[in-house]
């Protein structure tokens, strides 16, 4: 009879032996040659530069890797995933030992099911035919677990915070009380306060059911003092294993340092290298052409009493209602070769707000306007601009790279911009060699890795020659190599004279490229117009401890 | 939209009814409805909905919100039939491929009539029945496929996401020189790349979604609920009102003489 | 028996199938929904002059049948992605009421039934152009001919012409535009876990 001490968890077993995967149509393994052995109650954390196969094995291990049997209906395919080796839980394969493991995801939006708080919780326990009793018993103490329990069982699921869904879904896990705990990047997509939220409620669980952990993630700082030991996985081949390096936290950090930071990885009290800014126009700059119609300092765009808003005005009947602004003053200026800042907790309008200014919203109340200099006679509001002539001032890079692509192919990509407004496609080689995008020209912009497409996203904004450039969480979620090299691009432009305006919770991004730091502070939707938000310059000289 | 799906501080009585109860109601209903085009029936359906507005929580400001566009419909489905029915009666108006008669304009405001006599009690059953109330219902009292029942609530729980999506797409296009303003042309031609963005993402974000699920042990052959959908006394009331409006509708048309059943064509 | 036992294993529906065509039909119906608004300016017109006409615009409602067929590959998609996506569109207010269910089934079942003349073997252009004309011709025939259809009273001329309009709608709108789609998500990987990974790269006509 298993040990039921742990609120009925007995920890599970992980085994590998010479295991690999080949996922449906590609030519190369994600994993090979893997062999593993973690304890019952161990906590782990698994490193490794992307294209390791760290994903895939969790995936493997929760059982959700789609079996080779899922193919065409036509005869079986060379062309199917392979698998090959053992990978065991407790001795057995993972899928047929639902339940065993759970895993979390890093999209917080898909790791809810359903749209009641406690029907979310009870969906696993339901699937693993619990009785009905006993399921609710589970859902309260998950929801206990989580931190969640103040909340009634039919609070919608689509008004938690992204920190909030997470700690959703690793209640979801408990509640199937799972003897391993699978987490892959399951704080990447979350603010600051949010990652430890979700980092706390995990380290509480573990505590109380004891459960094995293995979490995958790439900001080392925040799971160091959690797990027990790291594990480095490699792209393994015939030769070479796809354990690289096993072992106590600190050890390891100490002897793969080098390799991990070349890898990306942020190690916990590194912070990448990046330029540092210059004067206005400096020797350093490489390739860029110094904009020469701008003195340093010019007044580009101006937020006066600026109210924003998402929604449209709402119809009732014949009559429109201008929605509640979540914002309802801000007053901000975007200056030549300088960098305006925005930061503040989620919810409080940062993105919404530069979109705004960006001309690709209208605002509720007050207005954006364009000085001479940067409109060139398209007129004040960038809102009214038309699609090119705004391309050609303001350009924006969204948070999610795949929302603005708009071909197939990555040069087609860059070129687009160019050839909508008849000049400029010269800058187009530059810019893909700046970027390091020159042997993925004929590539199709989806199929790119994370730093690739946010490399691509900012170089296509960038091909229109815009004078103000507009990043929303241009840093979210990056490796320490894209992070820097991000980082040193964009100083590189400040000093060249672009104004560049970012959205981010990135206290050391917001250190390198200096300038205004703009913070708004949540407003309470039930208190609209409680007075200007927390506006003013403040020298970022002396930021915060920064700890990517 | 994201208000659309959900009937949160929404109390009243059928709220607490079975929804495949309701379903019920509402088909007998339509079925009748269905049969006859003539302005008595489709009247006398068309009020007694409006007198179930309270019951089930909605009000005609509500409705007016949610429901233009189906009387914007219902008045174009009339005006249609009533010029190109075939005519009958006195000719009111004839230009080329227009002809309105006295016959086919009482048959055009009977279907428009009709129109909104069937399109109301959908609205109304859809403003107190929660999705996940009528999935449950589905899966457990009508039998339905679980895996199908439950995968498709969870997609419809992203319908929200995915238009905010598209206005963020929308965006992030113009963003990149794609306008959605100009000729119907372009703004044809860019409505279809933005929703080729807001396909990939959508597929993106199922392709997770269901690894969650299968990861959360679904997709078994059997599982248990957490909640059990039931019948009650308030149920034999919705079908039984259901009913005698149906019976009702007939029955006034039949008296009235304006019973006119759809295939038995007036020539 | 292998084939059989093959064909049950390929032709069983995994999670992320049903999960993908719910979110297809979803998604159609957001996107068609953003569609209408814009193209309420070219339909009204249209409706006022010869209201068959509006049939040719019908095919924007069959895209979730064939496109779902086309990625998931598996049989009953095309119906079932329909009638997920006429169960949206009952949820958020259709001006069929619930006989918007009964459309949505019927024109599932009419490009299932072309796939499964194919013996859901073929994926190609003619067979989307084909399924989507068989979903506009069911569609046609339920608004002609059905008590509930909205073209109940017409006279016959204009409901063969309505049909007409909405086949060929369909195999315009529904079929090419979705055969399209296919095999430019096919190429940005998102398909990788579906039977139609390859279509991008599959032949147009055999």
């Amino acid at each position: 009879m298993p040990a039921h001490h742990h609120g009925g968890v007995r920890p599970a077993a992980v085994t590998a032996r010479g295991w690999g995967w080949r996922h449906a149509g590609r030519s190369k393994p994600a994993v090979n040659a893997l062999d593993l052995d973690i304890h019952p109650g161990e906590r782990v954390l698994l490193l490794g530069p992307s294209g390791a196969g760290k994903s895939t094995l969790l995936h493997a291990l929760a059982g959700v890797l789609g079996d080779s049997t899922a193919g065409d209906g036509g005869p079986a395919d060379s062309d199917d995933a392979d698998e090959s080796g053992s990978l065991l839980i407790d001795g057995e394969a993972p899928r047929d030992r639902r339940g065993r493991a759970g895993l979390m995801q890093q999209d917080p939006e898909t790791q809810v099911v359903l749209s009641r708080l406690g029907d979310d919780v009870a969906f696993g326990a339901e699937n693993l035919s619990v009785p009905r009793d006993e399921i609710w018993t589970r859902v309260h103490e998950a929801l206990d677990d989580v931190g969640l329990a103040h909340l009634p069982l039919d609070h919608p699921t689509s008004a938690l915070s992204g920190g909030q869904k997470q700690r959703l879904a690793l209640a979801g896990i408990l509640a199937m009380r799972p003897g391993l705990i699978l987490l892959d990047e399951p704080t990447a997509n979350l603010d600051p306060a949010g990652v430890l939220e979700v980092r706390d409620s995990v380290g509480r669980c573990l505590d109380k059911t004891g459960a094995t952990l293995v979490v995958v993630e790439h900001r080392v700082s925040v799971w160091k003092d959690l797990v027990d030991r790291i594990i480095v996985l490699q792209p393994g081949s015939g030769t070479q294993p796809a354990v690289l390096i096993d072992g106590a936290p600190d050890q390891v950090l100490e002897q793969a340092r080098e390799m991990l930071i070349a890898a990306g990885v942020w190690v916990p009290g590194y912070v990448p290298a990046t330029r540092r800014r210059s004067l206005f126009g400096g020797p350093d700059i490489e390739n860029l052409p110094v904009r020469q119609e701008l003195a340093p300092g010019q007044l580009l765009l101006a937020a006066e009493g600026l109210a924003v808003s998402r929604e449209r005005p709402r119809r009732r009947g014949f009559k429109s209602i201008p929605p509640l602004p979540i914002q309802p003053d801000i007053t901000a200026q975007v200056r030549a070769g300088e960098a305006l800042t925005i930061t503040g907790p989620n919810g409080s309008g940062k993105s919404t707000f530069a979109l705004t200014l960006a001309g690709l919203i209208p605002p509720v109340g007050g207005k954006v306007s364009a000085t001479v200099e940067l409109s060139r006679g398209a007129g004040i509001d960038p809102y009214k601009w038309k699609a090119e002539q705004l391309i050609a001032r303001i350009g924006t890079v969204f948070q999610e790279p795949e929302h603005q692509f708009v071909t197939g192919r990555v040069l087609d990509e860059l070129q687009f911009g160019p050839r909508h407004l008849g000049h400029g496609e010269e800058r187009v080689d530059e810019l893909l060699e700046r970027l390091r995008l020159t042997g993925l020209v004929d590539a199709n912009p989806y199929t790119l890795s994370g730093g690739e497409k946010r490399r691509l996203s900012v170089a296509t904004v960038l091909a229109a020659h815009p004078q103000v450039l507009v990043l929303d969480e241009p840093t979210f979620g990056q490796d320490a190599n894209t992070w820097a090299e991000l980082a040193s691009f964009l100083s590189e432009l400040l000093d060249a004279g672009t104004a560049v305006v970012s959205v981010t919770h990135d206290q050391e991004f917001t250190h390198v490229l200096g300038g205004t730091e703009l913070r708004l502070d949540a407003q309470g939707l039930s208190a609209p117009g409680v007075g200007p938000a927390g506006v003013g310059p403040s020298g970022v000289d002396a930021p915060e401890a920064a700890t990517p | 939209m994201r208000a659309a799906l959900t009937i949160s501080g929404n109390h009243a009585v059928l709220t607490r009814a079975n929804p495949l109860a309701k379903f019920g109601g509402v088909f007998l209903i339509t079925l009748v409805l269905a049969l006859s085009i003539d302005w008595m029936s489709a009247s006398v359906a068309l009020a007694c909905e409006l007198l179930l507005f309270p019951l089930a929580g909605l009000t005609f400001t509500l409705l007016w919100q949610r429901g233009w566009p189906l009387i914007i419909a219902a008045a174009v489905g009339g005006w249609s039939t009533s010029i190109l029915a075939p005519d009958s009666g006195k000719i009111l108006l004839d230009v080329g491929l227009w002809s309105m008669s006295e016959g086919s304009l009482e048959l055009g405001l009977g279907f428009l009539l009709r129109g909104l006599a069937i399109a109301l009690p959908a609205v109304l059953l859809m403003s107190c029945t929660d999705p996940t109330d009528l999935a449950d219902a589905l899966a457990q009292k009508a039998r339905l496929p679980h895996r199908f029942v439950l995968g498709t609530l969870a997609a419809m729980r992203l319908v929200g996401l995915m238009a905010e999506e598209w206005q963020t797409i929308g965006m992030a296009r113009r963003a990149r020189g794609v306008g959605s303003r100009g000729t119907p042309w372009q703004r044809m031609r860019a409505t279809l790349g933005q929703s080729f963005g807001l396909l990939v993402q959508a597929i993106r974000r199922a392709t997770r979604l269901a690894v969650t699920m299968e990861a959360r042990g679904f997709g078994g052959a059997s599982r248990t609920w957490a909640r059990e959908s039931t019948y009650s006394r308030l149920d034999i009331w919705v079908l039984l009102g259901g009913a005698a409006i149906a019976a009702g509708a007939v029955i006034a048309a039949v008296w009235a003489g304006t019973w006119n059943m759809v295939w038995l064509e007036r020539s | 028996m292998t084939t059989a036992a093959i064909k049950k294993t390929g032709y069983t529906w995994r999670v992320a199938d049903i999960v993908v065509a719910a979110l297809i039909a979803v998604a159609g119906g957001v996107i068609f929904w953003a569609w209408s608004q814009g193209a309420n300016v070219i339909s009204a017109p249209i409706n006022a002059v010869y209201p068959p006409l509006t049939g040719l615009y019908a095919g924007g409602w069959m895209i979730p049948a064939v496109l779902g067929m086309l990625v998931i590959r598996k049989p009953g998609a095309a119906l079932f992605c329909e009638a997920v996506a006429a169960t949206g569109e009952l949820i958020m207010g259709s001006q069929y009421g619930t006989t918007v269910l009964i459309s949505g089934l019927l024109q599932g079942l009419g490009a299932e039934l072309v796939f499964a003349a194919f013996m859901y073997k073929k994926f190609n252009l003619t067979a989307s152009l084909l399924a989507g004309a068989g979903a506009g011709l069911f569609c046609g025939l339920n608004d002609s001919f059905a008590p509930w259809g909205w073209n109940i009273a017409y006279a016959a001329g204009d409901k063969m012409a309505y049909i007409i309009f909405t086949a060929i709608s369909g195999a315009i709108i529904a079929g090419a535009l979705s055969w399209i789609a296919t095999r430019g998500l096919a190429k940005t990987g998102v398909l990788s876990s579906f039977a139609s990974r390859k279509a991008a790269t599959e032949p147009v006509f055999s």
